[in-house]
C-alpha cells in the first residue's frame, strides 16, 4: 500500500516536473527539474527493475543533466534564437499542452492496464505522461538545449515502460549509454559554433 | 579469435585510435586499409570454420556474449561483412580527397562497427538501440566544432531517437502476437508500430524533411555517408524482421503498405529533385528516391525479392560514395552548390563534374550503368504486381534524370567559357576515375556481382523460400 503511494507521488513528480520544464524559460530551472523527473522515473522503474539496475538510469540521467548544465554556465553567448519562431509560445499555451497531455495520460493508463495487465497503474501513467510531455517539448522548440531535454524526457519515459517489459542488462546498459551519449551530444551542440576554426599550421604556432 | 571482435572491436578501437593518435595525413590511408584488409579477411576467411596453413589450424568461433547476450556471426553473414567493409574502404580512401580525413575516418569506423553489431545482436530486437547509437555518432560528423548546428542535424536526431521506441515496443508486441496468432487487435497494433518505427529509421515521406536541410548544413561527403550507412543497415534490419515474423510478409496489406510507402518515397524524391536549383539538395533528394526503391523491393511479393534488395543496395555505396566526393570537390570552388554558381564549371573540374553526372544518371537507372540492371529487375517484377505502381516508379525516376539534365546543362553553360583546365589534385581524379570505371563496369557486366548475390539470400533464409 505504502509503496503504491509512493509510486502515485512519482506521478505527480513527474507530472510537475515536465510541466516546468515546458513552462519555464529558465534553463538552470529545467536542467533541475529534469533531475526531480529522472527521480520520479527512478521509483518508477524500479517497480519492475532490480534496484542497482535502475540506479544505473538514475546515474545516467542525472550525469546527463550535469554534462548539459556544466556546458551550458561555460557559455558566454545566450543559445539558439530558433524557439522565437514558433506561435503560440506562451507559457498559458504551454500549461494548456501540458494539460492535454496529462488528460491524454490519464484516458490512456486504464486502457494499457487491460491491454497489458501487471505492469502497474502508476507506472503506465508515469510513462505516458513523461513520453507525452517530451513529444510536447519537441513539438514547441528549436532551442538545442530544449530539444535534448525533450528528448531525455521522453526517453526516460519510455524507459519506464519498456523496464516492464524487458530486463536484460545489455538493454539497460544501451538505454544508459543512450541517455549519456544525448547528454554528451547536446552538450557538443551546444559548443559547436562558439569554438573557432583552427588551421593546422596555427596549432603549431 | 571470435568474429564479432574482429568485424565490431577491431574496427571500434582503431577508430577510437585514429582519433586520438593520428592526423589527417595518414587517417585515410590506414582507415582504408583496415576497412579492407576486413573486407578480404570476410571475404576468404570462413567464420566457425577450421583453416590450416602449414601446420597452424585456427578458427574463427561464430558468438560472443555480452552481458548475457550473444553477439554472432555465421558463415553466411561472410559475403555481407565484405561488402560492408569493402564499400566503407571506398568511403575512407576518398576521405582524403574530399578533404575531410580525420575525424571522418574515426567516426566512420565506429559507425560501422556499431552497425555491423547491429546486424550480429541476439536478439535481433535490440539492433534498434545499436542504430540508435549509431546515429548519435553520426552528429559529430556531421557537424564540426567550429560550425554552427542548423535545424537539420536536430530533426535528425529527433527522429532517429523516435523510431527506436516503436521498435522495440512493436518486437515485444510481435511476441505476443507469435504466442496468441489469433488476436487480431495486437497484430494490427503491432503492425502500425512497427511502421511507424521503420517510416522514422527510413526517413518515410513526409519525415525526409531534415534530409534536404543536412545537405544545406553539412559538408556533402559526411552526408553522403550517412545516407549510404543507415539506409543499408536499415534494409537488413528490415529484412531481419521479415525473416523472423513471415507473417508480416505475407500480410497484403502490410506488403501493399511497404510498396506503396516505396513508391511515394521514389516520385516525391525524384519529382522534387528535378525541381530543386542546389546540388546538394538534388543528391539528397535522389538518394530519398532510391531508399523508395528499396522499400518497393520490400514489399514485391516475389520469390527473388531478396535479390532484387541486393542487388540495388550494393552499388549504391558506389554511387553516393563518387556522387559526394565530386560534390565536396566542387564545393570548394562553388561554396553555396547553387546551379547559378557551377556554370561552365565542366571545363575548370571536368572530372568532377563528369563523375557527379555518371553518378547521378546511374542513381537513376540509366543504361550501361551500375543502376540498371536493379531497376531493369524491380521494374519487370513490380509491372508483373502493379503497373500502376511500375509507372509512378518509373516517374520518380524520371524526375533523377531530368535533374541529372539540368545538372548537366549548368555545368556546361557560362557566357564566356573559360578555357579547359583539369584543377583536380591527382589523388582526387585517379579516386573518381575509378569510381566512374567501377560504375561502367557493374553496369556492363553485373554479374561482377554474383559471388554476392548467391550467398547473401542465405541469410534470410524464411523470406527466400
Amino acid at each position: 500500500m505504502v509503496v503504491e503511494i509512493v509510486s502515485w507521488v512519482a506521478v505527480a513528480l513527474a507530472l510537475a516536473a515536465s510541466a516546468v520544464i515546458l513552462i519555464s524559460r529558465d534553463w538552470r530551472v529545467s536542467l533541475g527539474a529534469l533531475a526531480l523527473q529522472y527521480l520520479a522515473s527512478f521509483w518508477l522503474t524500479t517497480r519492475h527493475l532490480p534496484l542497482a539496475m535502475g540506479s544505473v538510469k538514475l546515474i545516467a540521467g542525472w550525469m546527463a543533466i550535469a554534462v548539459l548544465g556544466m556546458t551550458r554556465l561555460s557559455l558566454t553567448q545566450p543559445g539558439s534564437t530558433i524557439e522565437d519562431s514558433f506561435y503560440p509560445r506562451g507559457a498559458s499555451f504551454r500549461l494548456i499542452l501540458m494539460g492535454v497531455v496529462a488528460f491524454a495520460a490519464a484516458g490512456g493508463t486504464p486502457q494499457i492496464n487491460n491491454a497489458i495487465p501487471g505492469m502497474g497503474l502508476p507506472v503506465i501513467a508515469g510513462g505516458l505522461i513523461l513520453i507525452g510531455a517530451g513529444i510536447a517539448q519537441l513539438g514547441v522548440t528549436g532551442d538545442l538545449l530544449r530539444v535534448t531535454i525533450g528528448l531525455l524526457t521522453m526517453l526516460s519515459g519510455f524507459e519506464i515502460f519498456y523496464a516492464a517489459m524487458e530486463t536484460a542488462i545489455l538493454v539497460t546498459g544501451l538505454l544508459s549509454a543512450i541517455t549519456l551519449g544525448l547528454g554528451a551530444l547536446g552538450a557538443y551542440l551546444l559548443v559547436a559554433g562558439s569554438v573557432p576554426l583552427i588551421e593546422p599550421e596555427d596549432e603549431t604556432l | 579469435m571470435s568474429a564479432p571482435i574482429i568485424w565490431i572491436a577491431l574496427p571500434f578501437i582503431a577508430g577510437t585510435l585514429i582519433l586520438f593518435l593520428l592526423g589527417d595525413k595518414y587517417a585515410s590511408q590506414i582507415g582504408g586499409a583496415i576497412a579492407a584488409i576486413l573486407s578480404l579477411i570476410a571475404l576468404f576467411i570462413p567464420i566457425d570454420a577450421a583453416m590450416l596453413i602449414g601446420s597452424v589450424s585456427f578458427k574463427i568461433s561464430p558468438a560472443i556474449q555480452v552481458f548475457g547476450r550473444a553477439f554472432e556471426f555465421t558463415s553466411a553473414d561472410g559475403p555481407l561483412l565484405a561488402a560492408i567493409f569493402g564499400i566503407s574502404a571506398i568511403w575512407f580512401f576518398g576521405a582524403d580527397a574530399a578533404g575531410m580525413a580525420h575525424r571522418f575516418v574515426s567516426l566512420g569506423l565506429m559507425i560501422v562497427s556499431l552497425l555491423t553489431a547491429s546486424i550480429a545482436v541476439e536478439p535481433f530486437l535490440y539492433a534498434a538501440l545499436l542504430l540508435e547509437v549509431a546515429a548519435m555518432l553520426v552528429v559529430p560528423l556531421l557537424v564540426p566544432l567550429h560550425q554552427k548546428p542548423g535545424r537539420g542535424v536536430a530533426r535528425f536526431l529527433v527522429y532517429q531517437t523516435f523510431a527506436m521506441p516503436f521498435i522495440l515496443f512493436s518486437g515485444w508486441m510481435l511476441a505476443g502476437v507469435e504466442a496468441n496468432p489469433g488476436d487480431l487487435r495486437t497484430a494490427l497494433q503491432s503492425g502500425v508500430t512497427l511502421s511507424l518505427g521503420f517510416a522514422f529509421l527510413f526517413a518515410v515521406f513526409p519525415l525526409y524533411s531534415w534530409i534536404p536541410q543536412l545537405m544545406d548544413e553539412s559538408t556533402p561527403y559526411a552526408v553522403g555517408f550517412l545516407l549510404w550507412a543507415l539506409p543499408v543497415f536499415t534494409v537488413i534490419f528490415a529484412l531481419g524482421f521479415l525473416d523472423r515474423y513471415v507473417w508480416l510478409k505475407n500480410t497484403s496489406q502490410i506488403a501493399d503498405a511497404i510498396l506503396y510507402a516505396g513508391v511515394i518515397m521514389t516520385v516525391t524524391g525524384g519529382l522534387l529533385c528535378a525541381l530543386q536549383r542546389h546540388l546538394g539538395r538534388i543528391f539528397g533528394y535522389a538518394a530519398i528516391a532510391e531508399t523508395g526503391l528499396f522499400l518497393i523491393a520490400l514489399g514485391l511479393r516475389t520469390p527473388n525479392l531478396l535479390d532484387i534488395a541486393f542487388l540495388a543496395l550494393l552499388p549504391r555505396g558506389l554511387e553516393l560514395s563518387l556522387w559526394a566526393l565530386a560534390l565536396s570537390i566542387i564545393k570548394r570552388k562553388a561554396y553555396r552548390l547553387k546551379l547559378s554558381d557551377v556554370q561552365g564549371l565542366a571545363r575548370v573540374y571536368p572530372v568532377a563534374t563528369g563523375a557527379l553526372i555518371i553518378a547521378h544518371l546511374s542513381m537513376a537507372g540509366f543504361p550501361l550503368l551500375a543502376g540498371f540492371p536493379s531497376r531493369l529487375a524491380l521494374w519487370q517484377a513490380l509491372s508483373a504486381q502493379s503497373l500502376s505502381a511500375a509507372l509512378w516508379a518509373f516517374l520518380g525516376l524520371s524526375g533523377l534524370l531530368v535533374a541529372a539534365l539540368r545538372s548537366l546543362a549548368s555545368f556546361v553553360m557560362a557566357d564566356a567559357p573559360p578555357r579547359w583546365e583539369l584543377n583536380e589534385t591527382r589523388r582526387q581524379a585517379a579516386m573518381l576515375g575509378i569510381g566512374a570505371f567501377g560504375l561502367f563496369l557493374i553496369g556492363l557486366f553485373p554479374q561482377v556481382l554474383q559471388p554476392f548475390l548467391s550467398s547473401l539470400p542465405a541469410l534470410f533464409e524464411h523470406i527466400a523460400q
